[in-house]
């Protein structure tokens, strides 16, 4: 069993992007526990190279490769995991996506796969993504907190949008933005509850906005 | 004001050193590489339009995903089309700039979000009166040859019809050429092309002399931005310029390596512009590029590395097998306070463009990666410039200037102080306008400034006592109209 999950931990940590999805197949067929694959084998790899990115010990491509592998790990494991109705632990899911009118996508990609590291359930609706959508994603995923990018300083006034939908239709998440023009006085203005400069203090402000204050 | 010098004209750099960074070898092998993704992988083009006019020109479109292929002989015969050589016009006629491949010219930089206040220091957001006060300060700077951007966003007017309001602000506080990158639709490159109209006076008139162009961004990596190409369109319909920049990110919008860097950039610089000149053969367009590498630890944008440097001039020499002129991103540093850091990234980026031939370069005047606007950092830019600019020169070796009969004359233990030779040449040698080179004590009496305070004084002067050349009334009533009338279309629609 044991190399099971050896194997599980190294192609995370190694970010074999391609040979997750395989490594999560062999061990479901060796008939291990999924959500014993996700904790023991997936994540642990990936919280242990978010910790050696936060030491300066390992880069930002190796931590988004470490993350995609996850990502292709679970696709797999999901379902399973849905048929015995677990739902595997994480500190929340995050809803994330870049505004509608901006396609600017690198920042929110690394915010998204920090949070995956830190060990939040991350959704990434992409870029250029309208209010109406955000709203009906979160409508369906429950999100914890909904995360907004925007790059432009025509775009920001779009989070604003996105905010007063998400309010009115009573959806409960918190709601964070990020991107360069955004700045904390506005995000107060807007109503968000909260703002981060960049990938590492977004973690931070995940952390507090969840409730688990800054570790 | 007193200490202010009379305007005086544009100075280009003439470039007499140059530098290989490529061998023909090289190039051609990333030619042919690009040419590879082009016609097999393909290019994103989101825009019907777009893709209907490089399907009838033999493209394979999949229009659902919205992917052109461009096959090699359409790519070279439209780019074949393109002028070599052809003018940036400008509301003062002297100040109209020749892209002919010999001369390089500086713009402000673009698009940035906030401005170090003159008076106070403090950090703020910009406003339109920055976009007006930084176009007269780039107005009077010799080495400022156009406006690019706006320098920073009018953020105190409504987005839909920021873009506007900006280029009647660039206009109004420069008479050289104006180089927007925020046309990105259809609506607003026609109404640029109004006001533009209402200056110049008929649709030949402006095709004889665009006093703006056009810059777009790509969409790295293998893509474009709808909007973006729909504008270009337009202006390009109208002989109006234009050019797209891509920005590849190694490790992030390309591949790691400089060379494949350079692949993703030729192809997204090519890409668009096969699609004009397809359009409108033998439009004015320009290639335009600011490759970089991600910072591993941040992923931010570094606008000054090493590979950044190599990166510049490379992609010159990509441009020079096309024959057309490039537009290079340098002076794009990331140090957040006009310092060292500073100095260092925007001397490297600018000397090795220069050296390798680029035509334009965008440009001076901001620091945290393109997102502050300094006006000391402005000026001090500029005299970095005239330091490339004398280096790029080179050395002249004729009878003249090897001087054996002064030398001569003067002999053993005599000196060239008084020499007609060396007064003849006075001119030649290159002067400061911002490096301090005062003695010691001389400098700690005057309270130990450095070129930051000499750059901030001379930034106040020109805002003070240089009065740019007057729009006509006629024409600024003009503009408020087409102001207004956009407005009410732009804010409908979008
Ligand atoms: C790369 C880049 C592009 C690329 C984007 C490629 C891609 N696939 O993402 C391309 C070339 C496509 C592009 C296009 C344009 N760009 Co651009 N771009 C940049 C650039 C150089 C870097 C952005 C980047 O990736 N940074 C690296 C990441 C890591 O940093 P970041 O995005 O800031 O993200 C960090 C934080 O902000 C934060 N964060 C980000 N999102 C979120 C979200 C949440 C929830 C939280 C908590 C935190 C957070 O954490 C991130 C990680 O640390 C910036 C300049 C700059 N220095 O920022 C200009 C910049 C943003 N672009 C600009 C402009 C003007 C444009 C264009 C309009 C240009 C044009 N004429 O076409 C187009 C717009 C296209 C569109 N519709 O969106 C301007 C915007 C200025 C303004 N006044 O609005 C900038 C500032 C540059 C400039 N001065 O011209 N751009």
């Amino acid at each position: 069993m044991e190399h099971f999950y050896a194997e599980m931990y190294r192609v995370v940590y190694e970010g074999e992007v391609d040979a997750a999805g395989p490594a999560a197949e062999r061990a479901l067929a060796a008939g291990l526990d999924p959500l014993e694959c996700v904790n023991r084998g997936f994540m642990r790899a990936l919280e242990q190279v978010g910790r050696e990115f936060g030491a300066g010990d390992k880069f930002l491509p190796e931590l988004v490769a470490a993350g995609e592998a996850v990502q292709r790990a679970l696709a797999v494991l999901q379902p399973r995991l849905q048929e015995s109705g677990i739902r595997r632990e994480s500190l929340g899911l995050v809803l994330l996506g870049t505004v509608e009118g901006d396609i600017h996508e690198i920042g929110k990609r690394i915010v998204g796969a920090l949070l995956a590291a830190a060990g939040f359930e991350v959704v990434d609706l992409g870029v250029d993504v309208p209010a109406a959508r955000f709203l009906e994603r979160a409508r369906e995923l429950r999100p914890a907190i909904v995360g907004m990018s925007a790059l432009l300083t025509t775009t920001m006034v779009r989070q604003r949008e996105v905010i007063a939908a998400l309010r009115r239709e009573n959806v409960p998440a918190r709601v964070m933005v990020g991107g360069a023009p955004v700045t904390p006085s506005w995000a107060e203005e807007i109503g968000a509850d909260g703002y981060a400069e960049d990938a590492s203090a977004a973690v931070d402000l995940a952390r507090q906005l969840v409730g688990g204050g800054k570790q | 004001m007193s200490r202010l010098h009379p305007r005086r004209s544009v100075r280009p750099i003439r470039p007499r050193l140059s530098l290989d960074i490529l061998t023909g070898k090289d190039v051609q092998a990333i030619h042919e590489a690009a040419l590879r993704v082009l016609s097999e992988t393909g290019v994103r083009f989101p825009s019907d339009r777009a893709l209907g006019i490089l399907a009838d020109a033999g493209c394979e479109v999949d229009h659902g995903r919205q992917v052109a292929r461009i096959p090699p002989d359409v790519a070279m015969a439209a780019i074949g089309r393109a002028p070599r050589r052809f003018a940036l016009g400008a509301r003062d006629p002297a100040d109209t700039l020749d892209l002919d491949g010999e001369h390089c010219y500086l713009s402000t930089d673009g698009c940035g979000i906030e401005v170090y206040d003159l008076e106070t220091g403090e950090r703020r957001r910009s406003t339109r009166d920055d976009v007006y006060r930084s176009a007269v300060v780039a107005d009077y700077l010799d080495a400022i040859a156009f406006y690019w951007g706006p320098t920073v966003s009018a953020q105190d007017v409504p987005p839909s019809t920021r873009p506007l309001h900006e280029l009647e602000a660039a206009f109004l506080g420069t008479s050289k050429h104006v180089q927007p990158e925020t046309i990105l639709s259809a609506p607003v490159a026609r109404w640029c092309v109004e006001m533009a109209l209402a200056e110049v006076g008929t649709t030949a008139e402006l095709r004889r002399r665009p006093i703006f162009s056009v810059m777009q961004c790509a969409v790295d990596p293998l893509g474009q931005d709808g909007g973006s190409l729909e504008a270009s369109l337009v202006a390009a319909a109208h002989g109006i310029p234009t050019g797209f920049m891509p920005m590849p990110m190694s490790c992030a919008t390309a591949p790691a390596t400089v060379a494949g860097n350079l692949v993703v950039t030729t192809v997204d610089a090519l890409a668009p512009l096969i699609l004009i000149q397809l359009a409108h053969p033998g439009a004015p367009v320009f290639f335009a590029a600011a490759p970089t590498v991600m910072d591993l630890r941040t992923g931010g944008y570094t606008g000054g590395s090493p590979e950044d440097y190599l990166l510049g001039g490379a992609f010159n020499q990509i441009c020079r097998f096309y024959g057309l002129p490039l537009s290079m991103g340098a002076m794009a540093t990331g140090a957040k306070r006009p310092d060292w850091q500073a100095a260092l990234d925007n001397s490297f980026s600018t000397l090795l463009p220069v050296l390798t031939g680029t035509a334009m370069l965008t440009g001076a005047g901001m620091l945290n990666g393109s997102k502050i606007l300094s006006y000391q950092q402005l000026v001090m830019d500029s005299e970095i410039y005239s330091v490339v600019a004398k280096v790029a020169e080179g050395i002249r070796v004729d009878a003249e200037t090897l001087a054996v009969e002064t030398i001569q004359r003067v002999g053993p233990e005599g000196n060239y102080l008084a020499q007609p030779h060396t007064l003849r040449h006075l001119g030649d040698i290159w002067r400061p306008t911002v490096v301090d080179r005062s003695p010691y004590e001389a400098w700690e009496q005057g309270g130990g400034r450095g070129a930051y305070d000499v750059a901030a004084d001379l930034a106040r002067d020109i805002l003070a006592g240089h009065r740019p050349r007057e729009v006509e009334p006629a024409v600024r009533r003009e503009w408020q109209r087409i102001l207004a009338a956009a407005g009410r279309e732009l804010e409908a629609t979008g």
